[in-house]
Parts: C-alpha cells; sequence; structure tokens
C-alpha cells in the first residue's frame, strides 16, 4: 500500500458494502459521459433489432416494446470512472424477452449492442441473459431523459455502465466476440467492477 | 487507420509520480507537473487517474486530463480544477507540494485524441479546456496550428486557463458573463458566429466542458456544418 501523505478518509462511516472497490457514491446527482452529440430520437420512426445468429430476426417498435411485459431493476449501477449510484430503479423489458422471440441459434456466443449514434458495446450472451441484462426507458417511475441515453438505452447493471448503451438500437447476435467502441479504445473487454476490469490488462 | 499511425496506448500498472512543480492557472485551477518513472507517451487529449490513499487503506481516485504535449518525455502536466466539496481535488489543491509523491496510472482513453495530422476545430467551455490544450501544443510544437481551431468559453477573464500562452491566431475567446476592457465582442454565451466560418475542410470537432456546454456546443458545431458524426465530446459534472 503506497499512502499519500497527509490524506485520510473523510467519513468515519463505514464504507457501502454496495460499493466495489474503487469507487464512491455520487449520491442524488447521476453524472452523464458520453463520446458523442446527444441524438434526438423520434419514436414513430424508433425501432430495436435483434439480428444475426437468431431463428428469427425481429424488429419492435416502440408501441411493440411498451407491450412486451415489463421488467424493473432495483439496485445500483457502476461507471469505470469511479462514481456509483445506489438504489436506483430502472424499468422496462428484460432482453430475455426479446431473445426469447428471436431465439439465439446453438452457436450464438456473443452480442454487439449498437446505438443510433453508431456506439457498440460487446457482451458475452450470458451477461444478457437470465435476468442480467434489459432495453429500459424509465429512470424512476418517469421517462428516461435524452442525456441518460432515452427513450431507450441498453441496461447490464453488473458491469460498468459503459457496457449500457444509450439510445441503443439493437442486439447483434454473433457467434464470436468483436469488441465494440470503448473495448477497442483502451478499456477492458467484460468491466466487472467487483473485479475492478478498468482498462485492458486489468 | 494506416500503419503509421501509433496504436492507443494501453494504461499500464498504478506508478508512483513525482510532484516537481505546482503553480496557480486560475484562482481555482493548479496546474502540477509529474514525473513518471516509466516514460509513458501520451496522445493529445488522454487522461491519467491520480489515486490517493489513506493509512487505513481508503482510496480516492479521480481521472485528470493532460495538459501537456506529447514530448518524448517522463514528464506530464494536468490541471486541477477545484471543485466545491471535491475530495480528491481539495487535496490536491490544499496539501501536495512540490516533493511529494502520487499514484497515477495511464494514459487512459482512445476516442478523444488528435494525433496531430488531421484538421480540428477544439471548443471548450471553462476547464474542459484541459484536454484541448495538449492537441494545441502538440500543433504548434509541429509547426502545424494551421490545422486546428481553438474556441474557448468562460465566464470572466480570471477564469481563463493558460491565458498568456492560448492567444493566437488559431483561438478565440468567448467571455459568457464579463470580458476585459476593450474586448470588442459583447459578453454572452456562445453562438454560431463565434465558431470558424466556413468550417474547415473534413475537421473533426473536439467537445470537452460540462454537459449542458457540450450540448449547447455540439449543436453548433452541427449547426455550423460539421456532421454528427465528426464530432467527439468529452463532458464532465452531473445534470441539473
Amino acid at each position: 500500500m503506497n499512502v499519500t501523505r497527509g490524506f485520510r478518509r473523510r467519513s468515519r462511516q463505514a464504507r457501502d458494502s454496495r460499493l466495489p472497490p474503487g469507487q464512491y457514491d455520487v449520491g442524488d446527482s447521476w453524472p452523464v459521459l458520453t463520446a458523442e452529440a446527444t441524438p434526438r430520437l423520434d419514436l414513430t420512426s424508433w425501432r430495436f433489432t435483434v439480428e444475426g445468429l437468431v431463428d428469427r430476426p425481429t424488429s419492435w417498435t416502440w408501441d411493440e416494446m411498451q407491450a412486451l411485459p415489463a421488467s424493473t431493476y432495483d439496485g445500483d449501477i457502476h461507471c469505470v470512472t469511479t462514481w456509483s449510484k445506489l438504489g436506483v430503479t430502472f424499468s422496462g423489458v428484460s432482453v430475455d424477452t426479446l431473445l426469447a422471440v428471436a431465439r439465439p441459434l446453438s452457436s450464438a456466443s456473443h452480442v454487439v449492442a449498437t446505438s443510433a449514434t453508431g456506439y457498440t458495446t460487446n457482451l458475452p450472451l450470458s451477461d444478457v441473459t437470465k435476468g442480467h441484462a434489459w432495453v429500459v426507458w424509465e429512470y424512476g417511475g418517469r421517462p428516461l431523459p435524452v442525456e441518460h441515453g432515452g427513450p431507450a438505452r441498453l441496461l447490464v447493471p453488473h458491469l460498468y455502465f459503459w457496457k449500457s448503451a444509450k439510445w441503443v438500437s439493437g442486439l447483434r447476435v454473433l457467434d464470436h466476440d468483436e469488441p465494440g467502441f470503448w473495448e477497442a479504445n483502451g478499456y477492458h473487454n467484460r468491466g466487472d467492477p467487483w473485479l475492478e476490469e478498468r482498462y485492458q490488462g486489468d | 487507420m494506416t500503419d503509421s499511425t501509433p496504436a492507443v496506448p494501453i494504461p499500464g500498472r498504478w506508478q508512483t509520480a513525482v510532484v516537481v512543480e505546482v503553480h496557480p492557472e486560475t484562482p481555482s485551477a493548479k496546474t502540477f507537473r509529474l514525473r513518471l518513472p516509466d516514460r509513458s507517451p501520451h496522445l493529445a487529449g488522454q487522461h491519467y487517474v491520480v489515486r490517493l490513499t489513506a493509512p487505513d487503506g481508503y482510496t480516492a481516485a479521480r481521472s485528470y486530463s493532460v495538459a501537456s504535449a506529447p514530448d518524448g518525455s517522463a514528464e506530464i502536466e494536468i490541471t486541477v480544477e477545484r471543485l466545491p466539496d471535491g475530495e480528491v481535488s481539495s487535496f490536491l489543491h490544499d496539501e501536495v507540494v512540490v516533493g511529494d509523491t502520487i499514484e497515477v496510472r495511464g494514459p487512459i482513453g482512445g476516442w478523444f485524441v488528435w494525433r496531430g495530422d488531421s484538421p480540428a476545430v477544439l471548443v471548450a467551455g471553462g476547464s474542459g479546456v484541459v484536454p484541448l490544450m495538449a492537441m494545441l501544443r502538440l500543433a504548434r510544437r509541429a509547426g502545424r496550428a494551421d490545422l486546428l481551431r481553438l474556441v474557448v468559453s468562460v465566464r470572466r477573464p480570471v477564469d481563463l486557463y493558460y491565458s498568456q500562452e492560448l492567444v493566437g491566431p488559431e483561438t478565440t475567446i468567448v467571455y459568457s458573463r464579463e470580458s476585459p476592457p476593450a474586448f470588442l465582442r459583447p459578453p454572452g454565451h456562445m453562438v454560431e458566429q463565434d465558431l470558424p466560418s466556413p468550417m474547415p475542410v473534413g475537421a473533426t470537432g473536439y467537445v470537452c466542458g460540462s454537459s449542458g456546454f457540450a450540448d449547447v456546443a455540439a449543436s453548433l458545431l452541427i449547426g455550423a456544418g460539421l456532421s454528427a458524426s465528426m464530432i467527439r465530446v468529452e463532458r464532465f459534472g452531473p445534470t441539473r
């Protein structure tokens, strides 16, 4: 351990056990980190598409998405830039529901999530199935603000938040891994906050 | 990408840097010059993570953009804005002196970088000028300042980082609240007329500032003719 001269923990309170190593609680604020210009998306032309190695490539309109069985996440989110936001609620649809319709082939192993902006992020299929991932359009019971990815974003809360693609437009199902935007730009391929998988080589 | 394009540097492990110089940039910002044990070449626009460790093992880490141009040395400069209640920034401002050591890791980021060989329009709000200053310094060092146009928006003259070094034919300064005496442009928020016209052909836009500023600046660049896909944004701070 390399102690910094003069540095002390500010609060005597015990560290919240919900915080992964190296993270701090951002409290009520919610930082916005986006690498591109914020897009304005029209709900009438909005689509979410699951394609690639699936039995039935499927595209949902906004209204069709809203009609799917609702699913909610209550928990925490963790950004690689070291903030975490505890006790948040997002609602939308489970990715399991979408994949149950599109039916990935047995050779499928990974997905690339795509955004309306061209942003991409890659995930093993196991990180977006069995209740691990959602497409969400509500935050705290209100429509998801555009700066936080509205109208809808991917939510993969057990991984660093760059995996939760804003303005998500679909999933491409693959039989191999394909680095996404940040993964090709020095960040970790998987991004587990509890293992501090922040950058390549961690 | 061509063969001559350097790959994105992979951030190394944590290393212990020595603070070799500290100087104030504005009343609320200080520049720290750090000597790294290992020479770690960075690209203009990249950042380092600074980590503080308490005797009980508690750590706090934040990211800071590199202000200095890549120069082949083992030294980098970061400029740190003192945030109200900022755990790391206030420690750096109030406690750290020349000779201290701090842990750093980097360089990080392969998107918000300029490699010095293509036209670019840089737009900064306040402390967002830091990574863009690394780009300006790189361009001037290489004798290619003609590739860059830099627009910096600050509230008041006293808030301008690198004020002596910044000014030049490639630089426009916008004062939103109070301008210096005899400054022709009246104080006011940045508008499209403050941006280069026409936009340099093939230019990439780099926007850095608060989230609100970044949205405004990106919209202005689009209005001035830059395609949204050519705009790279680095934001900081919460939504209001």
